[in-house]
């Protein structure tokens, strides 16, 4: 029987969070999310056609940006935000002032714990963000911060401060994030796990990071989150979270920065199509080959000390490295490098930079 | 997937610090009477051992560990060392060891947990040592490696170690305990992952399961503390043991597993009292981790008791100086290779 969901007393955070949500068709699955959103400042990414328009529930306070207003606001350096993909979400990570963001798939709902309760998957990232990272050595109860949990023997005490969190990585019940293969081999397979753990993701080891489900510092890490060159016109999809979450696990490592997953989860309702999708991902199977000893193997000098000059520093390394597997890393990395120079015009150093004019408002 | 084991391919080794395995024998009855046991006792333990009828198994006491080694050698097999001493004279590929004041846990839904099954799954399927799988281990009914898992990773490598975890008292340091007297662990996580390469951890001895054909030398009695005794709260040689077989397995390009399964370890002792025992092993701990971290094994090191016999000689070069405890732990990490490598069986075969 499930509960009627409560709500803290104060949800934390509400000035200093943006929800990030890319769409192309609707926003009706914020309905059900509107006991655990509704506080909080929406930007919703328009993809697809921009004379479209799409409706978002009553009561929310949003902004709403659609292809036009990308490429007034980012003139010649919009080429470097995705179209007809998911990917275009980091235009919002771009434009929003504040200090964390929240981003969700349309297709993505609140889910139950074992017990029943609906889960507040946006406080759970929030305390997930809120609260240190370990890195440096695995504690075998995951994370010892958690209430019922600590640091096990043999945990040496001077790592246990932990270092910041820069990112929440939570995961889908339901529908699990398989690839195109997999899920013609196993298309009714449903994740059913809940497995009631958030861990620390050690340094110098990668992940495949997914944004149906994502949180983030966007001041520790930001600018890291760029989600490439996808969908039309580009020889690749569905790779978008997975290039961001790999440039950002080694910026993180590097920065000694703290990426967290496991708790929450939410319910993922929607199987896109197995054979779409393989189109999109085929290249992206061959060359994730050569991506992940790439990954493995960048080093980032030590006058890296922003997240932007690492950011740079891996597209030239990109381009030096990845260029001779496909022409596409060129462009990439060019990419890179204009959602750099997009990010920091849009987010000058110290003060708050200039309000925009979007589109539709509230 | 797992491969089909046979019963008579596991030893099941308990250390044995009480005299009395009567309700330890009986709660694990249904999980344990399938299997060989090995029963090995503290040396130091006076009274006679008392343990059920109706087990397959072989007890090893002082006057047995004194005639295979000699009575100097014997005194490594002190307290909670006494079970590797069964590790040594095992034959059998697979070796389970839990505490005896541990009793089997049930699950979620109040089913009770089969740790032996559960630990077997866990060594007869591949880990993923080389790239962290979000929804953990995808050899597991009902996952399977996610979106942006490189297919060539996909096969992974073959498990040496698998660490099990414990509710009710967790292993929490002296200090920790002695915090939150109160605290006990409840939260079940349905979860077993691979540790990444080059990751890491605190091993507790208090529920593993290993592949003894494989990686066996490298468990092993060697650091112990000035004043260990007979609570886990007053040891450290398993965590340093652990630091040994992560790094010899990630050399060898083996894997580890942590998560289930669940035993549940009875409260015992008195934290704070043993506070005071412990101290010295967390302040060893600040020299231990980054050493481990830093031990780089040569190439020419391909087999476990390379691995072992190469940790000792940098242990004794690079913290011999620091304090006289490593240098004991050096030399015994050597004395043991040859003890294993003269009383243990066939030296176990380079890594997968």
């Amino acid at each position: 029987m499930a509960e009627p969901s409560t709500i803290s007393p104060a949800p934390l955070l509400t000035d200093e969070l943006d929800i990030v949500i890319p769409t192309i068709r609707n926003l009706d699955f914020l309905e059900m999310w509107r006991p655990f959103f509704q506080p909080y400042h929406l930007i919703i990414v328009q993809d697809g056609d921009p004379s479209k328009t799409i409706k978002v529930p009553e009561g929310f306070d949003y902004e709403l940006y659609n292809r036009n207003d990308i490429n007034r606001i980012l003139g010649p350096k919009s080429s470097c935000i995705s179209f007809k993909d998911s990917a275009c979400r980091c235009f919002g990570y771009m434009v929003s002032k504040k200090k964390y963001i929240y981003t969700i798939d349309d297709d993505c709902f609140v889910a139950k714990d074992p017990s029943g309760k609906d889960i507040n998957a946006l406080e759970q990232h929030i305390k997930n963000l809120l609260c240190p990272s370990t890195p440096f050595f695995f504690n075998t109860l995951y994370d010892p911060y958690r209430a019922g949990a600590d640091f096990v023997r043999g945990y040496p005490f001077s790592l246990r401060e932990g270092v910041p969190t820069a990112v929440s990585h939570g995961l889908w019940l339901n529908i699990p994030d398989y690839d195109a293969p997999t899920q013609l081999v196993k298309p009714l397979e449903r994740n059913t796990r809940y497995v009631d753990a958030i861990m620390t993701i050690p340094k110098g080891t990668l992940f495949p990071m997914c944004g149906m489900n994502l949180a983030f510092n966007r001041e520790l890490i930001g600018p890291a989150m760029y989600f490439g060159l996808m969908g039309d016109g580009q020889p690749i999809g569905r790779y978008d979270d997975m290039w961001a979450g790999w440039c950002t696990k080694v910026i993180c490592d590097h920065l000694g920065l703290g990426v967290k997953t496991g708790l929450p989860y939410i319910w993922h309702s929607k199987a896109s199509n197995p054979f779409v999708n393989l189109k999109k991902e085929y290249k992206g199977i061959y060359w994730q080959e050569e991506l992940i000893p790439f990954f493995q193997s960048v080093t980032l000098p030590k006058d890296c000390t922003s997240v932007q000059k690492c950011y740079i520093e891996i597209s030239k390394q990109v381009k030096a490295k990845l260029g001779k597997v496909d022409d596409y890393f060129n462009k990439l990395a060019d990419a890179m490098v204009t959602w750099i120079e997009a990010w920091d015009e849009l987010n000058p150093s110290g003060a708050k930079s200039a309000e925009l004019s979007n589109g539709a408002s509230k | 997937m797992s491969l089909s084991i046979k019963d008579d391919e596991i030893d099941i080794v308990i250390g044995a610090l009480r005299p009395d395995l009567t309700s330890f024998m009986s709660e694990w009855r249904p999980i344990f009477s399938r299997f060989h046991l090995i029963i090995v006792k503290d040396p130091d333990l006076k009274e006679e051992l008392k343990i059920p009828e109706g087990f397959n198994l072989d007890v090893y006491k002082k006057p047995d560990i004194d005639c295979l080694v000699g009575t100097s050698t014997s005194t490594i097999f002190s307290g909670y060392s006494c079970r590797y001493f069964g590790y040594l004279v095992s034959r059998k590929k697979y070796i389970i060891s839990v505490d005896d004041d541990c009793y089997p846990a049930k699950d979620n839904k109040g089913i009770l947990v089969d740790a032996v099954a559960q630990h077997i799954t866990n060594l007869t399927t591949p880990a993923t040592p080389f790239f962290f799988n979000t929804l953990y281990d995808p050899f597991t009914e009902g996952a399977d490696f996610v979106r942006g898992y490189p297919f060539s990773l996909r096969s992974g490598v073959q498990c040496a170690l698998s660490c099990g975890l414990w509710l009710n008292l967790a292993d929490y340091d002296a200090p920790t305990q002695a915090l939150k007297p109160e605290e006990r662990n409840s939260r079940y996580v349905d979860a077993v992952l691979t540790v990444p390469a080059r990751t890491l951890m605190p091993i507790s001895g208090i529920n593993i399961a290993f592949n003894r054909e494989v990686i066996g030398p490298a468990l092993l009695p060697s650091l112990r503390l000035g004043g260990e005794g007979k609570f886990r709260w007053e040891t450290m040689e398993d965590i340093w043991s652990g630091m040994c077989v992560k790094v010899a397995c990630d050399h060898l390009g083996l894997g580890v597993k942590s998560g289930m399964p669940y035993v549940w370890r009875n409260d015992r002792g008195d934290a704070i009292a043993s506070l005071r025992k412990e101290w010295e092993g967390v302040k060893l701990m600040e020299e231990v981790v980054p050493f481990f971290q830093s031990v780089r094994l040569p190439r020419e090191a391909t087999t476990t008791e390379d691995c072992v016999a190469e940790v000792a000689n940098v242990v004794k070069e690079q913290l011999g100086s620091k304090d006289p405890i490593f240098a004991r732990a050096a030399k015994a990490m050597v004395d043991w290779v040859m003890l294993w490598k003269s009383v243990g069986s066939s030296t176990s075969s380079p890594g997968a």
